[in-house]
């Protein structure tokens, strides 16, 4: 018998550590001589309450949800991908190549190649820290964490010597042409009386990434690989047992995992920027972690989680812009929401399960 | 290239090996306990904050080193209640004391001080002086010897001696005393221990709070003595090449110091030399950036040697009822 009702695992278990994540926060706010309650304020105001607002909640929330389900996928394989901010700068690369050196007659089709290439870049990243899980027992998290690394590296090499135009000096590719400019939600929504989501970067990749959580909900539940992928995260001997190979399984989980990462690089390269720049990524890859687990690994629960933090980092913005909180808190805020959901999930969850238990004998 | 040459860069490889060296040694006691820990370079931020702003405050540097390592300590209890007492994942609890660090050091030194993100320079007693061993100066004319000693020998900060100091006392507590026995022996195999009546939770627990003291040396030298003064994110992975270190050493004191050494001569060739012109081809700078992690990645795939970690490493103890 399980210890506690399903809803309570999924539901209860992330919004308490959400509330002590807040209730922390509020005190560092208060800390820092600011009011907590006027300063949620702001940020609903900032980031919900205006079109804008939203154009750029959504553009966040956007990457968020591809750096999350990246990390998901590779969870249910009980593997942990550190690495989707490297492999999100990589696949940045390969929408950049496909953007600059092809002529592309219309978005459409640029989007369909880049896609392609994004995801092909990103997985080929993830491709090397897999087969060392796999076939040599190197540990993914170290192996992944030193890819972000070299993948750094290697952008600032690529930018610094390959891309960069002659004559500039910052570290960015030319601007892509314009045939591959993807229309962002301002020029889709609008309407010839009102401007919605002006100056917001949100864009139609965010179509995209519900595509992907959908494609990630039938993978995990609909299909066969998906079963392997479970089965593998839930026993390794178990997976052995039934004939499901746990190198090709492993290989396979961070490639998918990789593109999913790298599919990122969509909204940051082609949508928002136009350009391959230095650090598109912005420490996404591990938002990513964050999503991952506060949305239980589960496409639906990314969705929110993204959304969440989306909003988290447009709210920020604008406690930045008109009051004296940096934008930091956003990055204390997501390191207690990964330290109560992901590291001390056993001291939010005893007590809930204490407590369903006595209520369950109440009623026995 | 010239003696001088060599040893200015020899110089700069031993101030820039000191953090990686500590922080290295600091991940060395924890994960021999068998408790990873990726969050050495949160605690070395956290660290180096506090100890450049309380060294400050107060013009002592070494009121701010205590500061500083009294902070590591806090994060380090964080990542034991985490990963010893509620048993959750080590590798979260290690990356969300990283991002804690990462925030929180921005949004004090904004409170604080008001200079985006950083705390006014250092200067006199706020900074860790050279020291110049005894007859530092009445050697310097002898050749070859005289440079050597003076030049390279001496003139560090007292915390770069610590540091190599605590290598040799490093190998000794683990490997000599009955405390390094127990403390190898919870990370390899923590049941057997327990059953000789130690306790695997407060050795584990000993083994964090070590890792936090010597992560606070680190990153107090980093914004004391290395530098003068803490900006935004200053320990730029070193956090991590110190883990990468740690692996390269396969978790053994001396090899930590070679790796140390070696990755700390990469960031001065690297800080030292743009790019490095081979006649044929031209190294380039990135590529000396990446080379720690590419060399650590070699030695984990095992290709060359095997990188084998203690058995018992990230594994939770649960003393069966």
């Amino acid at each position: 018998m399980d210890r506690m009702p399903h809803w309570a695992d999924a539901v209860l278990v992330p919004l308490i550590s959400l509330l002590l994540a807040a209730i922390l926060s509020a005190l560092v706010i208060i800390g820092i001589g600011e009011d907590p309650i006027a300063a949620f304020k702001l940020m609903v105001d900032g980031a919900l309450m205006r079109s804008s607002g939203w154009g750029y909640t959504l553009y966040y929330a956007t990457n968020f949800i591809f750096t999350g389900l990246a990390v998901a996928v590779a969870f249910h394989a009980k593997m942990f991908n550190i690495g989707g901010e490297g492999q999100a700068m990589i696949g940045g690369l390969g929408v950049a190549l496909i953007c600059l050196f092809i002529p592309w007659p219309h978005w459409t089709l640029a989007l369909l190649g880049s896609t392609v290439g994004a995801a092909l870049f990103g997985a080929a990243w993830a491709y090397i820290p897999g087969y060392l899980q796999a076939r040599r027992g190197s540990h993914i998290v170290i192996t992944t964490i030193m890819f972000n690394f070299i993948a750094a590296a290697f952008l600032n090499y690529v930018l610094v010597n390959l891309l960069r135009p002659s004559g500039a000096m910052d570290p960015a590719s030319a601007r892509f042409p314009e045939s591959t400019h993807l229309p962002t939600f301002n020029e889709m929504f609008s309407t010839a009386e009102t401007a919605l989501f002006r100056g917001a970067p949100a864009n139609v990749t965010f179509f995209i990434a519900l595509l992907a959580c959908l494609a990630v909900w039938l993978l995990m539940w609909r299909t066969r690989l998906g079963y392997e992928i479970r089965a593998l995260g839930h026993s390794e001997s178990g997976a052995l047992y039934a004939g499901i190979s746990p190198v090709r399984i492993t290989i396979i989980t961070m490639l998918i995992s990789g593109a999913l990462a790298g599919l990122m690089a969509l909204n940051t390269t082609q949508g928002e920027s136009e350009r391959l720049i230095l650090n598109a990524t912005e420490g996404a890859g591990f938002i990513g972690i964050a999503v991952a687990l506060m949305g239980r690994s589960h496409p639906v629960g990314v969705l929110f989680a993204a959304l969440l933090f989306g909003f988290l980092y447009q709210g920020g913005a604008e406690l930045a812009l008109w009051t004296n909180i940096p934008r930091e808190l956003i990055i204390v805020i997501q390191a207690l929401v990964i330290l109560f959901t992901g590291a001390m999930d056993n001291m939010v969850r005893a007590p809930l399960e204490r407590m369903f238990l006595a209520l369950r004998r109440k009623e026995g | 290239m010239d003696l001088m040459t060599i040893l200015q860069v020899l110089d700069s490889t031993v101030r820039l090996a000191t953090p990686l060296l500590l922080a290295c040694l600091a991940g060395l006691f924890s994960e021999r306990a068998g408790i990873i820990d990726i969050g050495l370079e949160g605690k070395m931020l956290a660290s180096a904050f506090f100890a450049a702003a309380i060294a400050y405050m107060s013009g002592n540097v070494w009121i701010g080193a205590l500061a500083g390592v009294g902070s590591s300590l806090l994060l380090s209890a964080i990542h034991g209640l985490a990963s010893i007492t509620y048993r959750g994942n080590q590798i979260i609890s290690g990356l969300a004391i990283t991002m804690l660090a990462q925030g929180m050091t921005v949004l004090i030194a904004q409170d604080w001080f008001s200079q985006g993100g950083r705390t006014p320079s250092l200067v006199g007693q706020a900074r860790f002086e050279p020291i110049t061993l005894p007859f530092a100066e009445a050697l310097a004319p002898v050749p070859v010897i005289g440079p050597i000693y003076h030049e390279l020998i001496s003139g560090h900060s007292a915390l770069v001696y610590v540091a190599f100091l605590m290598v040799p006392v490093t190998w000794w507590i683990l490997f000599r005393t009955r405390f390094g026995l127990r403390l190898r022996a919870v990370g390899e195999n923590p049941a057997a221990v327990d059953t000789a009546g130690v306790s695997v939770i407060w050795l584990r627990y000993a083994a964090v709070l070590i890792c936090g003291v010597l992560c606070g040396l680190a990153g107090a030298y980093l914004a004391t003595g290395l530098q003068a003064g803490f900006v935004k994110d200053m320990t730029a992975g070193r956090g991590y090449i110190a883990l990468a270190a740690l692996i390269f050493a396969k978790w053994r004191p001396w090899y930590a110091l070679y790796a140390c050494l070696l990755f700390g001569l990469l960031q001065a060739v690297a800080v030292r030399y743009q790019n490095i012109d081979l006649g044929a081809f031209v190294l380039p700078v990135q590529f000396m950036d990446a080379l720690p992690y590419i060399l650590t990645v070699v030695i984990l795939a095992g290709f060359v040697g095997k990188a084998t970690p203690p058995r018992a490493i990230g594994q939770h103890y649960v003393k069966e009822r």
